[in-house]
């Protein structure tokens, strides 16, 4: 009695490379269960025994079908994805600058005819354009040239003059001599009077800036040494700079500022400045790299803590800030500032990984700081990048490979091997000795042509080494010591041996069986009862020759009225089989008989032929349901039926009491007035009389108003019985009660002095 | 003997409580038949509502507690009146219609809202 469910799960995660992506290199495309369970026939002997048995024993074995939106629930399924994404952080590609950046530059850059909002946006403008190799426009640079001239021509603050001039180094407008002399002498002022480090930043600047626009070449700070300690006395020992001496808050920002301005101090220096100072400064600046921050795929970047809204600036112009005053020291200062080159690559890769940003600023600031990573003093980070990280065995894809700077110009002369390659599911041995690969001249690129024979399908991570050729260029170019790339190769599985078969349940003999053409069309028919197997089996085979399991192997059979069951075909080394045992299957097909359409997908991202094709159709003969046996499920005559307009309810309001007749209600009306006069017509047989009635005319008409007022109360009911509310009432009740208490007292003790004056007479 | 005695004997009852009530007051005799119509209005109202089905409860109610409530003042103004109570001899009957008044006021002003 053999059979059991045997679960194995396991999970094939599928990544696609999408360049330039900052934080993730991957995007999970599938993720699937498939368990297999196996059942075996029961013995012969149990040819004879009642088929309601047979029916429990193999409900228990059957198998189960899986939809593709099952997620990973074993634990050994998680630990594999959190496996793969470990890894998945360290491989990445980097792309370097291309021409979608400079179509990008040209939409984000826009100007109203040529002008720009401030010199700030037009600086930006222009030195994005120079470092793309945009060309210039001409209503741009004069209406920058118009500016540039007001802001020159008029007494303006340094901030404005530094972005004028800072502008007009692009530019290149002319300056009149007057205008700037008159520029040199506010600037000196201002750095005489600069108290804060963004007075001194853009003094200073503006005053290279001018040394190098104007024709006079003797524009020397006069007390250069003083400056640099002043500008100096704003720096912590962590590295970072404050802004002024008031605000005790650092950051990175200002330390990039600060940088820039010590170095425009040095050139601007007409003697040499003390040694001592420069140094101290390089280790400011080592200090202040100790304190740059990492994000997972390995890429470095500075940031400032989040105090206030307004001072923040964000990490990437953080970054950018402090990589301009970088090189702008080293390019002023002799000597090495010495860095790790990984600290460099970091910074390439966190500006390179960016993309293409979607605003101005940001857009400038990253293009700025790969403009200072491109060429400066300390190192240039050399950037590998693969064309396509797919390829096709099939196509016989090569491996092309380039090394360029992060701006795209060319590299010097170097090697690249491939030292290893990894595939994500093992992290085992390489699957390949280390190679060199070809340098095309042409191109410029490294070629590797054919991939080797280990290299299936699938996802795997190649390692690249670069060796500049030259040592000179050791000193000025850094290359990262291994390039994880993650690679995809796909291909075109061979599916061969397809047949499809009808088995006698027990002998397991063969009824019919037929040839499938899985490529092709086929339109096999076949029929069969509930005591009957259906087999389906098929090989699949890689390119290279080895057993593939797909992401989806699945056979659905459809009934005529639109019930579907989905089963999964599992699979032993190349040899796919499924069986269908009708038997254990009735119950599931809701008892339905009739004709099924069958229907076989397989497919897997690295597969190239992934098929989804119709095999034909099978009639089936499944006995009479029993009354308890479960209904098909609804099928669904228009799937936007679901959604489509509800019928319509219309409200049903409460139906109203039934009243009386009207003329019993009006008779016990006056039914109810006969009392009353009862009352009266009493009275009057009683003898009442009015003899008590005040003669005297003060009481008299005290007790007139006393009559008078509880009428007036009465009547006043009948109003609010009619028309008025409460409120209302209660109001004019008041007044009346007031009145009437007043009056009735009056003539009740009126009353009763008069009855005691008869009492006592 | 002893039914025609019972039947002479309620006879008798009723003729002397006759008698007795024709020496009362003028005042409560007023106040007695004050009493009276009220009841019987609220009694002709009750009618009305086993005929017809209490739908508007709040008017039916409003109706026989107007009626039913300036019946038991009637009776606590006549209680207070009588010259024969001896707890109310301090009580000038004039400040005990004062009370009357200003009740059934009050009593009428919460039915004719509680009416609807």
């Amino acid at each position: 009695m053999a059979g059991g469910l045997k679960f194995k799960p396991k999970l094939v995660m599928t990544l696609t490379f999408w360049p330039n992506r900052k934080y993730w290199c991957g995007k999970l495309v599938i993720l699937h269960f498939s368990p297999t369970a196996t059942s075996f026939p029961s013995s012969p002997n149990s040819l004879h025994s009642c088929a309601r048995q047979r029916l429990r024993r193999l409900q228990k074995e059957e198998r189960i079908s899986f939809t593709l939106i099952e997620m990973a629930r074993s634990l050994a399924g998680f630990l594999v994805l959190l496996l793969v994404i470990s890894i998945c952080e360290a491989a990445s590609l980097f792309q370097p600058i291309s021409d979608s950046h400079r179509s990008a530059a040209l939409e984000l850059f826009t100007s109203d005819h040529g002008s720009f909002k401030s010199l700030e946006e037009t600086y930006e403008a222009l030195r994005t354009f120079q470092i793309l190799g945009i060309e210039k426009k001409p209503d741009v640079t004069a209406a920058a040239c118009r500016s540039i001239s007001e802001t020159v021509g008029s007494s303006s603050t340094p901030k404005d003059l530094f972005y004028a001039l800072k502008a007009n180094s692009i530019a290149q407008c002319k300056i009149h001599e007057k205008a700037s002399k008159g520029i040199i002498s506010s600037l000196n002022a201002a750095v005489g009077g600069a108290s804060l480090l963004l007075d001194f930043y853009y003094s200073v600047g503006g005053l290279v800036l001018i040394k190098d626009q104007s024709s006079k070449a003797d524009i020397h700070l006069a007390d250069a040494e003083g400056v640099f300690r002043s500008v100096k006395a704003f720096s912590q020992s962590d590295g970072r700079w404050r802004y002024s001496s008031n605000n005790p808050e650092s950051s990175a920002f200002a330390a990039g500022i600060a940088l820039e301005t010590l170095a425009g101090i040095v050139s601007l220096a007409s003697s040499e400045l003390d040694q001592s100072l420069i140094s101290t400064l390089k280790n400011d600046i080592s200090k202040l790299f100790d304190g740059i921050e990492k994000y997972d795929d390995g890429t470095l970047y500075f940031d400032d803590k989040l105090v206030d809204g307004h001072e923040y600036q964000g990490p990437l112009s953080t970054t950018s800030s402090v990589l301009r005053g970088l090189t702008a020291f080293a390019a002023a200062t002799t000597g090495n500032i010495n860095l790790p080159g990984d600290k460099i690559l970091g910074l390439a890769k966190f500006f390179l990984g960016i993309g293409v940003p979607g605003d101005a600023k940001d857009f400038f600031y990253q293009v700025d700081a790969l403009a200072c990573l491109e060429s400066n003093r300390v190192s240039v980070p050399l950037i590998l990048s693969l064309s396509s990280a797919v390829l096709s065995l099939d196509k016989k894809d090569s491996l092309k490979v380039r090394v360029t700077t992060v701006l795209g110009s060319n590299a010097p002369p170097l090697t690249v091997k491939l030292v290893g390659a990894f595939s994500s599911d093992s992290k085992d041995a390489s699957l390949l000795e280390s190679q060199e690969l070809k340098f095309d001249q042409g191109s410029g690129l490294h070629i590797l042509n054919d991939l080797p024979k280990s290299i299936d399908v699938g996802s795997y991570t190649f390692v690249f080494e670069v060796v500049l050729q030259e040592p000179e260029d050791e000193k000025v170019y850094v290359t990262e010591s291994q390039t994880k790339v993650p690679i995809f190769v796909t291909g075109i599985v061979k599916i061969e041996n397809s047949e499809i078969s009808i088995l006698d349940s027990d002998l397991g003999s063969v009824e019919s069986q037929s040839k499938l053409d899985l490529g092709g069309k086929n339109a096999v028919s076949l029929s069969a009862n509930h005591l009957q197997k259906l087999r389906l089996s098929f090989q699949l085979t890689t390119p290279r020759g080895r057993a593939f399991k797909p992401h989806q192997a699945f056979l659905k059979l459809r009934h005529e009225s639109k019930v579907e069951h989905i089963f999964v075909v599992g699979n032993s080394g190349k040899q796919f089989e499924i069986v269908l045992n009708f038997l254990g299957l009735v119950e599931k097909f809701f008892y339905l008989s009739g004709k099924y359409d069958m229907e076989l997908t397989v497919g897997d991202a690295a597969m190239e032929n992934s098929l989804l094709v119709a095999i034909g159709h099978i009639e089936l003969d499944l006995p009479e349901a029993p009354e308890k046996a479960p209904r098909p499920p609804p099928q669904l005559v228009d799937p936007y039926s679901r959604y489509g307009p509800k019928a319509e309810i219309t409200h049903i309001f409460r139906s109203p009491e039934k009243r009386p007749p009207q003329e019993l209600s009006l008779a016990f009306l006056g039914l109810t007035i006969l009392p009353l006069l009862g009352f009266l017509i009493g009275l009057l047989r009683l003898g009442v009389n009015m003899k008590n009635f005040p003669t005297k005319p003060v009481p008299a008409t005290f007790a007139v108003l006393f009559h008078v007022g509880i009428g007036a109360v009465l009547l006043l009911y009948v109003f609010f019985w009619l028309k008025l509310d409460l409120f209302q009432t209660l109001k004019a009740v008041g007044f009346l009660g007031v009145f009437l208490v007043f009056v009735g007292h009056r003539t009740l003790s009126h009353l009763a002095a008069a009855s005691a004056k008869l009492k006592s007479a | 003997m002893g039914r025609a005695s019972s039947k002479e004997d309620v006879g008798a009852l009723f003729r002397s409580l006759r008698s007795a009530y024709a020496a009362t007051t003028l005042n409560l005799k007023i106040i007695d038949l004050y009493v009276g119509f009220a009841i019987f209005t609220a009694l002709i109202q009750v009618v009305y509502m086993v005929m017809v089905g209490s739908f508007p409860f709040n008017s039916f109610l409003s109706g026989v507690l107007s009626c039913v409530g300036t019946a038991v003042l009637a009776v606590c103004l006549r209680i207070q009146v009588n010259k024969e109570n001896k707890e109310f001899k301090d009580l000038p009957p004039e400040r005990a219609f004062a009370d009357f008044v200003l009740c059934n006021l009050v009593l009428h002003l919460v039915m004719i809202n509680f009416l609807g």
